[in-house]
């Protein structure tokens, strides 16, 4: 079990924040992400749009924002389990709580800081009756295993990348491949599209385009989907997988049932004191968290996090008295013994 | 006064006149959020999630779809003809008496 002071849930700039705080106090963070890099949005969705609203910083491309905080918690030697999703919490005999990962890594902490921003981003399901019934039975969002799909017969719907790539690739791997899409054209990359093409010409695989996906059918799993085409009208398509592949959506996940107080998607919190949940030990910082006034600012998150860490001090240390001190007049001292101080020089007298 | 009117049809298919601020850079999704309407805007505006989704049932000339918008309503669900991503219509004076409906969540 990896056993730290406090353990982050989601590494995007507010967890990776929350490390820079919580060294301050000598604190030892580790960082649970579903990702399998640090940055959360900033990283996956827009590392090369500009921020203008990061205080001194007149302009800073998201994915530089992240390298900059990454550098600043260095000297605090955070841990990370990355690609793994936090899915279950439980509270220990010690009073610690056990976090464990939908792939069954244990973390133990005494107080855990949720900066889970929009939450885990999750396949985005079609609207098809019944069909949570025969997911991991025949119908799947992601690809894991391609050999899964040796010499079967497959039905993907989508019309982007993953869409045409996974087409691409299963046509030499199942024994029938069949491309649904909505339209007449597709928005991948051209390569891809050309691939998709060709390999339609070839007779390697079969196009169904301005049709969709409407219903499936099965007894216990996946044996023919409807295909609803817009001038054909509904096609059964006998097959043993459907992949619907319609990009990524972020939810608030597993979280949502961790008993804590959830408003309009996010997890309420105390913002008159220390942006504690309902849970004592348990605090949310960042997107995540909700209270009169909110606002989703990457600003906004670094200041609720610094707040929720000194309080968090108190529950990883009762009774220990410590007093916020300023890096100006300190500087920082890593976790390696190192400090960085600012010149004497520079401080004038009062 | 740079206000205009926006009609929108909520999910339950209650309609809602919104008086709309043209000079304050905002858009439908936004708009929606400011009055309470149950628009996520997971995004926050970048096209990436279609929450925002509506149709548009008045005639008004709205602008273009771009790219991002295209992409994204490739990728969504319930997309119809008249499918606009509300965080892309930014308000104007031309869209006095819109009319739209919100889309279905997904």
């Amino acid at each position: 079990m990896i056993k730290t002071d406090i353990l982050i849930i989601g590494a995007g700039p507010v967890g990776l924040f929350t490390v820079f705080e919580a060294g301050l106090l000598k604190l030892r963070c580790h960082l649970i992400d579903a990702l399998p890099y640090a940055g959360g949005q900033c990283a996956e969705i827009y590392p090369k749009k500009p921020i203008y609203d990061i205080p001194a910083y007149p302009e800073i491309l998201a994915g530089d924002l992240i390298q900059n905080l990454e550098r600043q918690i260095a000297p605090f030697e955070p841990t990370y389990t990355l690609g793994e999703r936090a899915e279950t919490i439980d509270k220990l005999a010690d009073g610690n709580f056990m976090v464990t990962t939908n792939k069954g890594t244990e973390h133990s902490a005494a107080a855990v800081i949720i900066a889970g921003g929009l939450g885990s981003f999750e396949p985005r399901k079609p609207p098809i009756a019944g069909i949570s019934d025969y997911e991991d039975r025949g119908v799947t969002y992601m690809i894991k295993d391609p050999q899964t799909y040796r010499n079967k017969r497959v039905v993907i719907s989508g019309g982007g990348d993953s869409a045409l790539d996974w087409t691409i690739f299963l046509a030499n791997v199942a024994s029938e491949v069949i491309l649904v899409h909505r339209k007449n054209e597709f928005r991948g990359a051209l390569d891809s599209v050309e691939k998709v093409s060709e390999l339609a010409k070839n007779g390697k695989i079969k196009l169904i385009t301005e049709a969709e996906v409407t219903e499936i059918h099965g007894d216990g799993k996946v044996e023919s989907v409807v295909v609803n085409h817009s001038k054909e009208g509904n096609i059964e398509v006998p097959c043993d997988y459907f992949i619907p592949l319609f990009g990524l959506l972020p939810k608030l996940g597993p979280i949502a049932n961790w008993g804590l107080e959830i408003e309009k998607n996010a997890i309420k919190v105390n913002n008159a004191l220390d942006y504690s949940t309902n849970i004592p030990g348990i605090f949310a910082v960042g997107d995540v968290n909700t209270y009169p006034g909110k606002l989703k600012l990457i600003l906004c998150g670094f200041h609720e996090a610094t707040i929720a860490v000194q309080f968090a001090y108190n529950i990883v240390n009762p009774g220990k008295k410590y007093l916020m001190k300023y890096t100006t007049v300190n500087g920082i001292t890593g976790f390696n013994g190192e400090t960085k101080k600012s010149e004497k020089a520079v401080v004038k007298s009062i | 006064m740079s206000d205009i009117k926006i009609k929108i049809k909520d999910r339950f298919g209650v309609n809602h006149l919104l008086d709309a601020p043209t000079d304050m850079a905002m858009n439908i999704m936004e708009l929606c959020k400011a009055y309470d309407l149950p628009v996520e805007g997971t995004c926050g505006g970048m096209a990436m999630c279609a929450s925002c989704q509506c149709y548009v049932h008045s005639n008004h000339e709205l602008s273009e779809r771009g790219e991002a918008e295209e992409d994204m309503l490739d990728q969504a669900f319930f997309v119809k003809e008249n499918s606009r991503l509300g965080c892309q219509l930014y308000l104007s004076i031309e869209m006095d008496g819109l009319e739209l409906e919100l889309a279905p969540e997904s």
